[in-house]
């Protein structure tokens, strides 16, 4: 098997420290950073999103992939030039003021780190101005909302609101997610999106940065 | 005897405890509450405010267990006593908080309603086997802001049976307990009568958040009963083993227990949960695992090897209907809580992890619960020894429908579910126009709603908990209550 196909392949079975290996392998062997990235890195973990997506296998087959992927990514990043560090784009995400619920929110910060995006996690109990200032600060293009509390609902729309009145609406897009909310309200409030599982997430997201 | 179910020995129980009291106090957990902070480092606590981190000491802790009660009881709104949390007494109250309503008429989910939950309260108030109310569900029709206390409110109203409640912010607990305080006249009467019990959940992994952790705090200061809802996730947000899960639940648990109790000793406590395992192909918390029922019952047997009241999230469903699962889920969940002896069985009526309440599978569920009431009164000699004059009689009649034996022990033997089981002749069933469980659940919920009497709480007091819940409402701009909650 040649060197890239089985990088991919030790990607795929979670295998970190045989991903660090081939990765200095690969690199002494003379290819380059992008073409380890793309041929070896991200096609590895597309093959695994996509089983995923498939349901062939499950979350914590996904977080090994991902864990070797970073494994392999860290030994890459130094070669590549500041502006050229390869990332997907940048998504906050966070659980909304009053709610402590996190285990949602999370499993969604972790497939979307899986699938090569920058996630910002605020955690749980997150004040609106804070989701809308980070996004701002940090450049990011989507904001991703988490309640799981009939009482913490509102509290999506106050962050609609306020990307509304900072003229923000559709530069920022705003997808939410929880047991409590739904496709209607997302519509209601003014949301981009709204997302029933994490893989859902991932898509959209996807959608939003127009990559596959 | 009473038949009863154990999972764990006494040796790995004082295993589990030790290892989950040295979590406690080597490790520690996080409790992010500064007034919490506060009472467990005057307590004698090792705190890091900075840090919001605590470590408990053994002391504290064998304070806590020495002054929690040993069981208690809860009195109807009319000051009656209806619930007995002690000893292996067993009570059923249906599963609370529910997102969404399974429409009986339509088989589709959607939002429930005043109307409904009021229709809640009418059916739970006639069933014999569930002992109190829980609020069940959340009527989607008042502001968010009161979607808690707001079921409290109908449920006082409307029921006189004790409820099993909660609150999901710091500030509704006022209302919550002043709408407690119109009904039972004073802080001391309330004091003397629990009315509700309060689900306060830590945030597993080993940490208390702001809102539950004051919670606790706020319910210990009125003497109002708080069960501890620690939900460990095995091989999530938890050891993926059931003893380690059950380490993890201990040492969450212990940590409420002592918080209650430094607030104020002697408050009512019971040790519950809600754990349960991950399941990684859907990502979901399914309630009616086995190994999530073999979890609640052991964490129940460590409860009373502490001699603490216990309470589970166990005879309930994650099916999206009422379909065979939800019977079968249910009825094991029941069927174990009841051996294992828990006190207050939270679940009845409750599909689709714990997200979707049905009033059909309510009914069905009471007599799911009445079954497992029977089975736990045992098997006991009844007038049958000697048994020579019964066979005799048996022999010379050809059958003993009337004889004494039969008329003296027959009701108190043989528990007769109905009408939703069907136990009726093909035949019968087919001339009775072939109704299907739904049909007969549906039929038993309008037979009990004609049944229901209004609670007999006085007028004076229903007009006062209208006039507070109003006020509430008002603060987040609803001038009026829905018409119907009246
Ligand atoms: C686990 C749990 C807890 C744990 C949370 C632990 C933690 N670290 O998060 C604990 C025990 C701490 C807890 C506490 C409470 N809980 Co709780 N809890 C649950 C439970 C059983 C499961 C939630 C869960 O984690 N599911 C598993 C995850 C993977 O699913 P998920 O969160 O839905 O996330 C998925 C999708 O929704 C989506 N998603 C989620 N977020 C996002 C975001 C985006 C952008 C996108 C696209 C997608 C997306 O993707 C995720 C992955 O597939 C639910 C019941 C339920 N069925 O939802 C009740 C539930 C939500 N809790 C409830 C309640 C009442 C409470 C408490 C208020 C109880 C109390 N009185 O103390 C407290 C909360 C206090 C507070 N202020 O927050 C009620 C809510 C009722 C209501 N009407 O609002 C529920 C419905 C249970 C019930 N019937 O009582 N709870």
């Amino acid at each position: 098997m040649d060197l890239l196909a089985n990088l991919s392949q030790s990607l795929q079975d979670g295998d970190d420290e045989k991903v660090a290996a081939l990765t200095k392998e690969a690199l002494a062997a003379g290819m380059s950073a992008k073409q380890i990235l793309d041929n070896a890195l991200i096609s590895g973990m597309t093959v695994i999103g996509n089983r995923f997506k498939a349901h062939e296998i499950f979350l914590p087959d996904v977080l090994l992939s991902a864990r070797a992927m970073y494994a392999g990514l860290e030994l890459l990043k130094p070669l590549f030039l500041k502006d050229d560090i390869p990332s997907r784009g940048k998504v906050v995400v966070g659980t909304v003021q009053g709610d402590l619920h996190d285990i949602g929110k999370n499993l969604v910060s972790i497939m979307l780190k899986g699938a090569g995006y920058e996630v910002i996690d605020l955690g749980n109990d997150v004040p609106p101005e804070r989701f809308v200032d980070t996004a701002v600060a940090q450049g990011a293009a989507i904001i991703g909302l988490s309640a799981l509390l009939t009482t913490t609902m509102p509290v999506m729309s106050q962050v609609a609101a306020l990307l509304k009145e900072r003229g923000l609406t559709g530069r920022i897009k705003l997808i939410i997610g929880g047991a409590p909310v739904s496709d209607a309200y997302a519509r209601e409030i003014g949301a981009d999106a709204y997302g029933f599982d994490a893989v859902k997430a991932v898509e959209i997201v996807d959608r939003f940065l127009m990559r596959q | 005897m009473r038949p009863t179910v154990a999972f764990l020995n006494r040796e790995l129980i004082e295993r589990i405890v030790a290892e989950g009291r040295d979590i406690l106090c080597r490790m520690g957990i996080a409790i992010h509450n500064p007034a919490a902070l506060k009472l467990l480092s005057d307590g004698g606590a090792v705190v890091d405010v900075s840090r919001h981190h605590v470590r408990f000491t053994s002391d504290l802790i064998d304070r806590a267990l020495g002054s929690a009660p040993k069981g208690f009881k809860l009195y109807d709104v009319m000051g009656e006593e209806a619930v007995d949390l002690s000893g292996d007494r067993v009570n059923y109250t249906p599963g609370s908080a529910a997102l969404n309503f399974l429409d009986g008429a339509t088989g589709l989910m959607r939002r429930p309603t005043t109307a409904d939950y009021i229709r809640y309260v009418r059916i739970v108030s006639g069933m014999p086997h569930i002992a109190s109310q829980s609020t069940a569900f959340i009527p989607g029709d008042v502001h968010e802001k009161i979607s808690d206390s707001y079921r409290l409110y109908l449920s006082l109203l409307h029921g006189e049976k004790p409820v099993v409640t909660g609150t999901f912010t710091i500030d509704s607990f006022e209302i919550m307990k002043d709408l407690q305080l119109a009904v039972r006249g004073s802080e001391a009467a309330l004091k003397a009568k629990p009315l509700t019990v309060f689900s306060c959940c830590p945030t597993s992994p080993l940490k208390w958040s702001t809102v539950t952790s004051q919670n606790v705090i706020d319910c210990a200061r009125y003497h109002i009963p708080v069960e501890f809802v620690a939900m460990p996730l095995s091989g999530f947000i938890a050891p993926v083993t059931l003893v380690g899960t059950l380490i993890q639940h201990t040492a969450e648990t212990l940590s409420g227990i002592v918080l209650s109790q430094l607030a104020n000793p002697g408050t009512p406590i019971l040790y519950g949960g809600s754990p349960a395992i991950f399941d990684v192909r859907y990502e979901t918390t399914p309630m009616g695992a086995v190994e999530t029922e073999m979890i609640d019952c052991a964490y129940a047997e460590i409860g009373k090897y502490l001699g603490l009241p216990t309470q589970a999230y166990i005879a309930l469903s994650d099916a999206k209907q009422l379909d065979a699962q939800a019977g079968l889920e249910t009825s094991m969940g029941a069927t174990l809580a009841a051996l294992a002896g828990i006190n207050n069985i939270s679940g009845p009526g409750m599909l689709d992890f714990e997200s979707c309440f049905s009033l059909e599978k309510l009914v069905v569920d009471n007599e799911i619960c009445g079954m497992t009431l029977r089975m736990i009164q045992g098997i006991e000699p009844k007038g049958d020894f000697p048994s020579l004059g019964h066979f005799t009689e048996l022999v010379r009649e050809g059958h003993l429908l009337i004889s004494k034996h039969t008329r003296r022990y027959r009701q108190e033997e043989i528990h007769l579910p109905g009408p939703v089981i069907d136990r009726a002749n093909r035949s019968r069933w087919a001339e009775e126009g072939s109704k299907t469980l739904m049909e007969r659940a549906s039929a038993e919920i309008n037979r009990l709603e004609a049944a229901y009497t209004p609670s007999r709480l006085p007028d004076d007091v229903k007009g006062e908990l209208t006039r507070l819940m109003t006020a509430e409402a008002r603060r987040y701009g609803m001038d009026k209550l829905p018409r119907e909650s009246r």
